[in-house]
């Protein structure tokens, strides 16, 4: 008798293997065609006044400079609070805490933060920072509402890449006379860096790109000048451009696609920092 | 003399397992004790022990004393980096920190506080020396450790504990991963080493121990079985346990 099941299982395999490709192939092209749309829309408004310039004729003309300079500012708020803290935090999970109820709630806690939807955290903003702290509607409290928004991205990366380097380089650290905190600081910190940074600039690179959290807390729908303290409010990227979608009437759409680029080219060049970091430190890793 | 006098040390490990059951041993000064014996025999535990790197596990109970020069270095007030100094360790599977050989070498050093060039240099070089290794690597010392075959990083693994200039050397299964040439060029650092250091040797087999013993303790489920020169005790054990391991009946 003629078996013909080896020719049915390769056959198997590449019906298999080709859907599987497909589909790959099918989860990319949304995100190339979304960037090659808005680069095609968006591109004919770039000019050297567009990014340099002031909105004029209520929006529908001049440049968006004082929306880039805010998103850039409430960036930079935003790193300034939840670096530091979250890679603090990420350090006493991965290094210190040892596995008691606390520090259980804890990653409980930050797991659920990171669910929370964005609109929420902005409503938060609103009742502790604008208001309970009396920060008013500034870049200061939007930031800090931004940082709390991004501090569980932060935290859970920075703890997964502490966590990833070996122990045995903790144990030979110690073996050899140095604290835990001279292994940390001369070791695990140094080996994990690369990955932390990838994860604090993901985390940033959302909280650019958010209008809800800053929408009562910081953000403006126009300002004549640029801000001047932290306890200014400011235009930003996403919020302009959720402005001059829906709120200007005869708004030309080119403007719109415009913006909508250079949000796009912000948020996707610190992907591209952030990728570069990534695979540089790969290469580079010992171990 | 005996550099090291351990008194009726029992120890528990948090996962229930016990470990040791009153060890009473005193190591010698400048000689090479081996402790031998089936794996989950305590041997590890003890070396882990001489150094407070159990203090990073979760030990339920223990009790009995360490005395080093006199001092129990189980008391809690102990300066345990000033201890780690002194007593250094070699582990099984060879680890090189993610630098490079010389900064290895420097790593504890200048953790505690040599910062002069001209010192740090000395030391690599001696401490290489030492360990045998110096010639291989002497071109290329700030190439990264890793580089090296594991043979090789063994040897770095010791040198990095030399630098530091301790009393004491741990040496847990410290060929287990190596081919038997440099097993053999670890076995005759070690020869040379115990001349100025006092060394405690877990070998990874029978035969291992048999080489390189001046002193030898069988150890066997947490107990210390037999304890005494390398020589007799290879050859005209005491106990029949002993015997059965060393001639291979069981283990």
């Amino acid at each position: 008798m003629k078996r013909t099941l080896p020719i049915n299982r390769h056959l198997t395999e590449r019906i298999g293997f080709t859907a599987i490709t497909l589909m790959a192939v099918l989860t990319v092209l949304p995100i190339v065609a979304v960037v090659i749309y808005i680069f095609i829309q968006g591109l004919p408004a770039i000019s050297l006044e567009f990014l340099t310039g002031f909105p004029r004729e209520g929006m529908r003309a001049g440049g968006i400079l004082p929306a880039i300079i805010g998103t850039i500012y409430l960036t930079v708020g935003t790193a300034i609070f939840s670096v530091p803290l979250g890679i603090a935090a990420a350090i006493y999970l991965s290094e210190y805490a040892s596995d008691t109820p606390l520090t259980r709630t804890i990653r409980i806690a930050i797991i659920n933060l990171a669910g929370i939807p964005s609109v929420v955290y902005g409503l938060f903003g609103l009742g502790l920072f604008v208001i309970f702290l009396n920060f008013g509607t500034s870049i200061l409290a939007a930031s800090l509402t931004l940082s709390i928004m991004t501090l569980p991205v932060i935290i859970s990366t920075a703890e997964e890449s502490l966590r990833s380097v070996p122990q045995a380089f903790r144990t030979v650290s110690i073996s050899l006379g140095a604290t835990r905190w001279q292994t940390i600081r001369r070791i695990v910190l140094k080996e994990a860096l690369p990955g932390i940074l990838t994860g604090v600039i993901l985390g940033l690179e959302r909280a650019a790109g958010e209008t809800a959290p800053i929408l009562f807390t910081g953000a403006a729908f126009f300002l004549p000048q640029l801000p001047q303290s932290p306890f200014d409010a400011t235009m930003a990227l996403p919020y302009h451009l959720f402005v001059i979608s829906t709120q200007v009437p005869e708004m030309p759409i080119q403007i719109q696609y415009g913006t909508a680029l250079v949000l796009l080219v912000f948020v996707l060049t610190m992907n591209l920092i952030a990728t570069v970091i990534r695979s540089r430190a790969r290469a580079k890793r010992q171990w | 003399m005996d550099k090291i006098i351990i008194e009726d040390l029992s120890l528990q490990y948090a996962d229930g397992t016990e470990s040791l059951r009153g060890i009473s041993l005193g190591i010698r000064e400048k000689a090479v004790t081996v402790l031998f014996g089936p794996a989950g025999g305590g041997k590890s535990t003890l070396l882990r022990c001489l150094n407070r790197l159990n203090d990073l596990t979760e030990v339920k109970a223990s009790s009995g004393r360490i005395l080093i020069d006199g001092r129990n270095i189980l008391d809690p007030k102990v300066d345990v980096i000033a201890l780690r100094r002194k007593v250094g360790m070699v582990f099984a599977r060879p680890v090189v920190l993610p630098m490079s050989i010389r900064q290895n070498l420097t790593y504890g050093l200048e953790l505690a506080g040599e910062k002069r060039r001209a010192k740090l240099d000395e030391a690599v070089e001696r401490s290489l020396k030492l360990a045998a290794i110096w010639d291989e690597v002497k071109d290329r010392l700030d190439d990264p450790a890793i580089a090296l075959s594991g043979g090789q990083q063994q040897r770095i693994c010791l040198a990095r504990v030399l630098a530091l200039q301790p009393e004491i050397i741990l040496l847990d299964e410290p060929t287990s991963g190596l081919d038997p040439i440099s097993t053999g060029k670890v076995e005759a650092a070690l020869q040379e080493l115990k001349k100025e250091y006092t060394i405690i040797l877990v070998p990874h087999s029978v035969q291992q121990a048999g080489r390189a013993a001046d002193y030898a303790a069988f150890f066997l489920q947490g107990e210390l079985v037999e304890y005494g020169e390398g020589k007799t005790l290879f050859t005209t054990p005491r106990e029949k346990r002993t015997e059965d391991y060393i001639t291979g009946r069981f283990g």
